[in-house]
C-alpha cells in the first residue's frame, strides 16, 4: 500500500461476513486527507458496518484497514484518540446531564489533558448550540438534541479525522444547516470529515469526495466532479412551443422526459443527444421555428448516478 | 490560539480517572441508591420487629435473632445473615449483570471503546466498580443495623462463640471483618455477572442469569447427593464467617473462601475477556 501519507482511510478488499452473507464485500476505500468524504448508500448497504470496522468496534472477516496511516485494529489505541466519531446514533446515559455525559466520555480518554476538560466540554457544547441545555438530563433531550450532543462528543478535542454516521438524523432544517456549517469549519481546521448518509442532497452540498455503496459493494468512488462527469449531460429548453420541441428532439435521437407534454408546460428536458454538441441542438430547434427562450446544459445530478448505481425505490437490499 | 497542539497534552495518563468516573456514574444512578435502600430496609425491619414483639423467641428465626433484644449490635449480624442468601446476590447481580450489557443497551459502550478505552481496561474498571458496590452493599446492611440496634436496644460487650467477651469497639471491628468476608464471598459472583454481561446487550438477561447462578449454587449446596461438588460451589463459604466471631480468630475459612473466590474470578474473568475482546460491538 503506497501513498498512505495522503490517505486518511484506506481499505483493501475489506469484507465482513455476518450470518452467512457478505454485508461488506471487498471494498477498497481511499479517503484523501483534508477531504469531506461522503459515504453514500441506501439503508442496509453496509455503511455502518464498514464504519464499525474502521473504528475497531467490529472485526473484518478479511481485508486490510489503515486509518491515519496505521493498521487497524493493531494500532487502534494510538489511532482512536485522533478520531472523533458519531456512529449509529448518539449513545448517552439518560440519567446524566449533557455536560456530565461528555465529562464521562472525556475522562475515559487517557490522551487528553484533564485540566482543560471542563473548558473543552463547554466549547464543544457551544459549537453544536447546546449550551442552554447542557445541565438538563439527556433523558429529557429530543432526538435532535441527542444528535447534537453526539456531534459535540466527536469535537471534544482536536481530531485529525471525524466520522459522522448519518449526522443529520433527527435534525430540523436549521440543525441540518448548522451541521453543514460545522463540517465546513472543521475542514478549515485541517480535519478530514467522513460523512455517511443515505441522503444524496446532503452529500452533494457538503462533500468534496464521495463513494457509493450498494449491497455491500463499492460501486463508485472519487471527487464529486469525477462522479458527476461519469453521468450523462442533460439539456433543458425553455419554450412556448413544447410539442414542436418534442418532435425536434425525437428526430435528433433523444426522448424528452415528459413525453405526455403536460399542458401549460414551458420547458422540456432530455438527455443531450449522443454525438451532438449543445449548439447543434439549438440550431436544429431554431431551424424548425421553435421559439427558444432559454437553453441550458446540466451535468447529470448525482441523483441520477445514485439511482443508476443503487436502484430506485424503498427496497432495502437483502 | 487553538488549544489543539496535541504535543502539550500528556501522552497517556494513569487509568485512575476512568475508574473515578465509573464510580461517580454508578453512585449517581438512582437505581444504585434504590438497591442500597432496599438492603438498608432489612436491618430496619428486623430491629423494629424485635422491638415491637414481646421478648425473645429462642430457637426460631435466623441465628443470633434471640440476642438482639439484649444487645443491639446483633442487629447488624442478623441482618447480614438474612441478606446473604438472596438480597445481596440480587443487588450484586443487578449491578454486575449491568456492567457491560447496560453500556451496550444505552449505546455508551461504543463511545467508551472509541474514547478510547481498551477492552481489557474497560472490563477491569467495570469489575472494580461492581466490587465497590459489593462493599457498599454489605457495609450498608451492617452500618444501618448497628445504628438501628443502638437506637432501639441496649449496646454492650459481646460474648463471642468461644465464650470470651469483647468490648463494643472490638465488636464493631469484628462486624467490619464480617462485612469484608461477605464482600470477599461476592467477588466470584461479580465475575460471573461480568461474564454474563458480555454475552448479551440486554442487561436484564445478564442480571437474571447472575442471580440464577447464585440460587442454583445454593440449591446444589443443599443436596447431600451432590456432596462431591460442594467444595467447588460459588456459595460454599457464604455463611462461613462464624470463625471470625471466635477468640482468637480462626482464619481457615477466610483463606479457603478467598482461594475459591479467586478461582472464580480468574476463570470467569478470563471467560469474560475471551468473549469481550473479540466481540463485535453492534449495539
Amino acid at each position: 500500500m503506497s501513498g498512505a501519507a495522503d490517505l486518511v482511510i484506506e481499505t483493501a478488499g475489506l469484507t465482513k461476513r455476518l450470518g452467512g452473507r457478505d454485508v461488506v464485500n471487498g471494498i477498497d476505500l481511499a479517503v484523501p486527507r483534508g477531504s469531506v468524504f461522503g459515504f453514500l448508500g441506501p439503508n442496509g448497504s453496509g455503511k455502518t458496518t464498514t464504519i464499525r470496522i474502521l473504528l475497531g468496534l467490529a472485526s473484518a472477516t478479511s481485508g486490510d484497514v489503515r486509518v491515519l496511516g496505521e493498521s487497524i485494529p493493531r494500532a487502534l489505541q494510538e489511532v482512536l484518540p485522533r478520531v472523533g466519531a458519531l456512529v449509529e446514533g448518539p449513545g448517552f446515559y439518560p440519567f446524566l446531564s449533557g455536560t456530565a455525559n461528555l465529562l464521562r466520555l472525556d475522562a475515559a480518554d487517557r490522551y487528553v489533558s484533564p485540566s482543560t476538560r471542563r473548558q473543552r466540554v463547554e466549547t464543544a457544547l457551544e459549537r453544536v448550540g447546546l449550551s442552554q441545555a447542557a445541565g438538563k438530563k439527556v433523558g429529557r433531550y429530543s432526538l435532535g438534541m441527542k444528535q447534537r450532543l453526539g456531534i459535540a462528543n466527536a469535537l471534544l478535542t482536536h481530531r485529525d479525522l471525524i466520522v459522522l454516521d448519518e449526522p443529520t438524523n433527527g435534525l430540523d432544517p436549521q440543525g441540518t444547516r448548522e451541521v453543514r456549517h460545522l463540517v465546513r469549519s472543521l475542514t478549515e481546521e485541517g480535519t478530514t470529515v467522513f460523512v455517511s448518509s443515505h441522503l444524496l442532497t446532503e452529500v452533494e452540498q457538503i462533500c468534496s469526495h464521495a463513494a457509493v455503496l450498494s449491497a455491500g459493494s463499492l460501486v463508485a468512488q472519487g471527487s464529486l466532479d469525477e462522479l458527476r462527469r461519469s453521468g450523462e449531460p442533460r439539456i433543458r429548453v425553455t419554450t412556448p412551443d413544447v410539442p414542436q420541441t418534442h418532435d425536434v428532439l425525437r428526430r435528433l435521437g433523444t426522448t424528452p422526459d415528459d413525453d405526455g407534454a403536460t399542458p401549460g408546460a414551458h420547458s422540456v428536458t432530455a438527455l443531450l443527444p449522443a454525438g451532438l454538441a449543445p449548439d447543434q441542438v439549438v440550431r436544429a430547434l431554431v431551424e424548425a421555428d421553435v421559439r427558444v427562450n432559454g437553453f441550458s446544459v446540466d451535468q447529470a445530478g448525482l441523483e441520477d448516478l445514485f439511482v443508476a448505481l443503487t436502484g430506485e425505490g424503498f427496497d432495502v437490499v437483502q | 490560539m487553538s488549544s489543539s497542539t496535541t504535543a502539550a497534552a500528556p501522552r497517556k495518563s494513569a487509568g485512575g480517572r476512568f475508574l473515578a468516573s465509573e464510580l461517580s456514574v454508578l453512585f449517581r444512578r438512582r437505581r444504585t441508591w434504590a438497591l442500597l435502600a432496599a438492603l438498608a430496609a432489612i436491618p430496619v425491619l428486623i430491629a423494629v420487629a424485635v422491638r415491637l414483639s414481646s421478648g425473645p423467641s429462642p430457637g426460631r428465626g435466623p441465628a443470633f435473632l434471640d440476642q438482639v433484644s439484649q444487645n443491639g449490635l446483633f442487629v447488624a449480624v442478623v441482618a447480614t445473615i438474612v441478606a446473604i442468601p438472596l438480597f445481596l446476590p440480587l443487588t450484586v447481580g443487578v449491578v454486575a449483570g449491568d456492567t457491560v450489557a447496560g453500556e451496550a443497551s444505552t449505546g455508551t459502550l461504543r463511545y467508551l471503546l472509541m474514547s478510547p478505552v481498551a477492552r481489557g481496561r474497560l472490563l477491569a474498571v467495570k469489575y472494580v466498580g461492581a466490587v465497590v458496590f459489593c462493599l457498599a452493599a454489605t457495609f450498608t446492611v451492617a452500618i444501618v443495623g448497628t445504628l438501628m440496634g443502638a437506637l432501639l436496644f441496649p449496646v454492650g460487650p459481646v460474648t463471642l462463640l468461644s465464650g470470651t467477651s469483647i468490648g463494643v469497639p472490638e465488636a464493631l471491628l469484628r462486624i467490619a471483618l464480617v462485612c469484608l468476608y461477605v464482600t470477599l464471598s461476592l467477588l466470584g459472583l461479580c465475575a460471573v455477572g461480568l461474564f454474563m454481561s458480555t454475552l448479551t446487550d440486554v442487561p436484564v438477561g445478564a442480571m437474571a442469569a447472575t442471580v440464577v447462578a447464585s440460587v442454583v449454587s445454593q440449591v446444589v449446596g443443599q443436596l447431600p447427593q451432590l456432596e462431591w461438588i460442594h467444595p467447588w460451589l460459588l456459595t460454599q463459604y457464604w455463611l462461613g464467617f462464624a470463625d471470625l466471631l471466635r477468640d482468637p480468630i480462626v482464619w481457615d475459612s477466610f483463606a479457603a473462601n478467598a482461594l475459591l473466590q479467586a478461582g472464580y474470578v480468574v476463570v470467569f474473568g478470563a471467560l469474560a475477556y475471551g468473549r469481550f475482546s473479540t466481540k463485535d460491538v453492534l449495539a
